[in-house]
Formats: structure tokens, C-alpha cells, sequence
């Protein structure tokens, strides 16, 4: 193989002239960190009132956050974000539609990732959120409605605290995947880390030192989620319970 | 003070209870006991609602259970229950498993649900343990907890679902005498329980279930010496020969 390695291509000012490569690259980091933390937040929240609703007694309630979920769980990524994207703002009403698409482009971008990631992995945090309730013991619900509390107080005060406990491991796998997954946004021109990467092969003519990089980073923003994760699970573990002190 | 007529439960074409009737007065104990899926915990669960029943009627305390328009929460805030498998919050320190309930349906003051709290604790016995979490006491330590924590919220009478069975043999003493405790206390208590020494020490009735069906509802003494139903004679003949 006949390839000139060039590391120092990072420090080199860009043809634009902006900035370094290297400048491109945190750009990207940058923005898929913002991407995906906005998205996780709603994620999270959605995904705990759906999968909560999936677990209550009413009919109607359960049967529309089932919808919910096999909704956004069985149509591909990809397919989601196009809809998401291109779709969507010709299907709103007229006046919300054109303000979205007079808005800054890299704007009209960021909302369509960040609604469809956000919403994607709603649906698979709240069949996480469903599994960890209905794995805990019925009497715990029970014994909460016999001392007095409401359904709601149930669920805030006895059901989810021990829910979310339980789920600490799978929900990290979902906390990593969304960071993965929104290298599927660069599909729609947003110039997020893996968008950035390609963007350096184009200019620079070194793909492995872009790619290289790009993974380098990737794996360096799982790694402190990671950590992160480990450190709150330690740190909520309840005393003489699931391996707890 | 509970009053249940003519109470029928089906699962589908399955009976579970068939037209119960029985009344518990104040400062009454009772002991409910017969063969399992005999109904006898089902019937329980009806008295504070946690188990929907098709037809007939139970007033506790003047409130129809069964009624759409009853405010449940509120009933049950007064009606004390302590459950086969004790069902504390694992994720709360003994003392915050005592004063949740307080704080948060009764509109109690932290101190003074925590004070209340701690007094009950001592009284089961466990004050030295307020700052541990469930998982790190044993059974019978447990359900003396969950009794001190339905205490806590000033019951006016005392539903016991089994509240030994899940316990180890050398458990069950520490918690029935918590209980016999309550009841000579005058707790009006309905509990359903195996423990027939338990219920020759403190019951006034004893009520035996059978298929769904309450087939005996007798004082204590006739009970015990002469059970009228030879479903009864035969399960009390089981369970007392060891």
C-alpha cells in the first residue's frame, strides 16, 4: 500500500481558510454533542411518560402509547428522518411550514435530527421504562394504594425510583446509541462529526487520518457516557438490594 | 366498622368469591382462614378496594367500597394493611418508609411524620435500625416495619394478608406478637392467617372459606372445639396435627 500518512493535516488551515481541520473537526463534535444531549433530554422524558402510560390500568391511554411505540420503533432511522425533514413541513399547516422553511438552514437541519432522534429513541426508552415497572413486584403498587397514595403519587413516589434503578444498564446502551445513531443526520446535510469526517476526505485527500479521527472521537464521547453512567448507577444503588451494600 | 354483604367476584366464568357476608365491629379480631385459592385473600383485598368486585356491598366505616363515587385514596389512607411479602419501599430508608405516607397523603410535617414514625419503630422493637434500608433487615424484621409504617397513618382498623407465611419459621413469633400486641390493644383487625395458635390467643371469630364461599363464621371457642362443616373439620384436623 502506497499511502503518505500526514497527521499534521489537522493543524493545517482549511482552503476556506476558516479555521484548521482540525477546527472542522471539534465543529462537528460540537454539534453532534448538541444534537444528541437535546435529543436524549426529550427522549428521556417522553420515553418515561409513554412507558408509563403503557403500564396504566386505562385502555385508551395504554393502547395510544402502544401506538406510539410500535410507530417509531418499526419505521427505519433513516426513513424517519426524511419524513422528518422533507415531509413534515409540506404536511404542517401552511403558516408553520413556511417558518420553518424561511429559517436558517443549518436550523431547519438541527430541528428535523433533533425531533426525529428524539423521538426514535423515545419509543425505545419508554419500552424500557414499561419493562422496569412491570419486572418489579405488584404488591409494591398495591402496598402504595393501600397506605393512601393516588395512581400518580404510585408512580412518582414507589414505582419509577426503583423503575429507573432497575433499567440504569440498558438505558446507558440507548444513551450511547442516540450519539451513534445521529451520525445518520449528516444524510440530511448537517454537518455533524461523521459529516465533518467526510468532509476532510474531500478536502484533504486522507481518509484514514479523517476516519481515524472521527472514530477516536465517537469512541472518546462513549467512554465518558459510559463512565458517567457507572458513576450514577453507583451512586443511586440501593443498600442490600441488586448487589448494593 | 366493616360491614361486606352478599360480596361475588368472577375472573371470566371463574368464581372467586360467591355471595360473602360477614361484619366486623370495632375492637373486633378476626381471623380468616381456609385451603388456598380459597378466596380468603381476595376477600380481603375487597375490603379497601384493591381488588374490584362485581356485586354485592362493603361499608367500611360508612363508606360503600364498591361505589364509583368513592374517593378510595382517602378510605384507604385509614385502613391499615401489611401484606404476605412486607412490600417496603426498597429504595427508602426505614424512617422515610414510615414518614412518606404521612408527609405526602395525610399533609403531615416532615419532623412530626418522623417522630411518629420513630415512636411506632420502637414499639416493634426496631429503633436502632430507623436508618437502615429494608433490603438489609431480615423478614421478620421487615413486616414488623410495615406494620409499624400502616400504624403510622392512624388506622382505624387493620387488614393482615397472610402476614407470616413468607417468613422463616423462626420469624413468625416476632411478628405475631406485634400483632397479638395490637389486637389487645383493641385494633379491630382482620387478618388472614394459618397461624391457629394466633387465632385461639386473640381471635373473637374465626371465619373459614372454602371455593369462594364463606362456610363457617363462628365464635372463637365454638370454632376451634366443634367446627360444623366437615370441609372445616377436615382442614382443621390437617393443620393442627403438626
Amino acid at each position: 500500500m502506497n499511502y503518505q500518512w500526514n497527521w499534521s493535516i489537522f493543524l493545517q488551515p482549511t482552503v476556506v481558510g476558516d479555521t484548521t481541520y482540525l477546527g472542522w473537526m471539534f465543529a462537528g463534535l460540537q454539534m453532534t454533542l448538541m444534537l444528541s444531549l437535546s435529543a436524549w433530554v426529550i427522549a428521556l422524558l417522553l420515553g418515561a411518560v409513554v412507558g408509563v402510560l403503557r403500564t396504566v390500568p386505562n385502555k385508551l391511554l395504554s393502547g395510544l402509547a402502544t401506538a406510539y411505540v410500535e410507530l417509531f420503533r418499526n419505521i427505519p432511522l433513516l426513513v424517519q428522518l426524511f419524513i422528518w425533514y422533507f415531509v413534515m413541513p409540506e404536511l404542517v399547516p401552511q403558516s408553520l411550514g413556511d417558518a420553518y422553511k424561511q429559517s436558517h438552514p443549518v436550523l431547519q437541519q438541527f430541528l428535523a435530527a433533533m425531533v426525529c432522534l428524539a423521538l426514535f429513541t423515545s419509543a425505545r426508552v419508554a419500552e424500557q421504562v414499561r419493562s422496569g415497572i412491570n419486572s418489579l413486584p405488584r404488591g409494591q403498587k398495591n402496598a402504595g394504594l393501600a397506605l393512601g397514595f393516588t395512581l400518580p403519587q404510585v408512580y412518582r413516589h414507589v414505582l419509577l425510583p426503583m423503575a429507573f434503578r432497575l433499567i440504569m444498564p440498558p438505558l446507558t446502551s440507548e444513551f450511547l446509541n442516540i450519539f451513534k445513531n445521529s451520525a445518520v443526520c449528516s444524510t440530511i446535510g448537517l454537518l455533524e462529526l461523521a459529516a465533518q469526517g467526510r468532509q476532510l476526505v474531500d478536502y484533504t485527500a486522507q481518509p484514514y487520518e479523517s476516519f481515524i479521527a472521527v472514530t477516536v472521537a465517537y469512541v472518546a464521547i462513549n467512554v465518558v457516557v459510559m463512565t458517567l453512567m457507572k458513576k450514577l448507577e453507583d451512586k443511586v444503588r440501593v443498600p442490600g438490594y441488586m448487589g448494593g451494600k | 366498622m366493616i360491614q361486606i354483604s352478599h360480596v361475588s367476584k368472577n375472573y371470566g366464568s371463574f368464581d372467586v368469591l360467591k355471595d360473602c357476608s360477614t361484619t366486623v365491629s370495632k375492637g373486633e379480631v378476626i381471623v380468616v382462614c381456609g385451603p388456598s385459592g380459597s378466596g380468603k385473600s381476595t376477600l380481603i383485598k375487597c375490603v379497601n378496594g384493591l381488588e374490584p368486585f362485581q356485586s354485592g356491598e362493603i361499608i367500611v366505616n360508612g363508606t360503600s367500597v364498591g361505589d364509583p363515587k368513592t374517593n378510595l385514596s382517602k378510605l384507604r389512607a385509614h385502613v391499615g394493611m401489611v401484606f404476605q411479602n412486607f412490600e417496603l419501599f426498597p429504595h427508602m430508608s426505614i424512617t422515610q418508609n414510615l414518614a412518606i405516607a404521612q408527609v405526602k397523603v395525610l399533609g403531615r410535617q416532615q419532623d412530626e411524620a418522623i417522630d411518629k414514625g420513630l415512636k411506632l419503630l420502637d414499639r416493634v422493637g426496631l429503633k436502632a435500625h430507623a436508618h437502615k434500608f429494608p433490603g438489609q433487615l431480615s423478614g421478620g424484621q421487615q413486616q414488623r416495619v410495615a406494620i409499624a409504617r400502616a400504624l403510622a397513618m392512624d388506622p382505624i382498623c387493620m387488614l393482615f394478608d397472610e402476614p407470616t407465611s413468607a417468613l422463616d419459621p423462626e420469624m413468625v413469633n416476632e411478628v405475631l406478637d406485634v400483632m397479638t400486641e395490637l389486637a389487645q390493644e383493641g385494633m379491630t383487625m382482620m387478618c388472614v392467617t394459618h397461624e391457629m395458635g394466633f387465632a385461639r390467643r386473640v381471635a373473637n371469630r374465626v371465619i373459614f372459606m372454602d371455593h369462594g364461599r364463606i362456610v363457617e363464621d363462628d365464635e372463637k371457642e365454638a370454632f376451634f372445639a366443634n367446627p360444623r362443616s366437615e370441609r372445616a373439620q377436615q382442614f382443621l384436623a390437617k393443620i393442627l396435627h403438626h
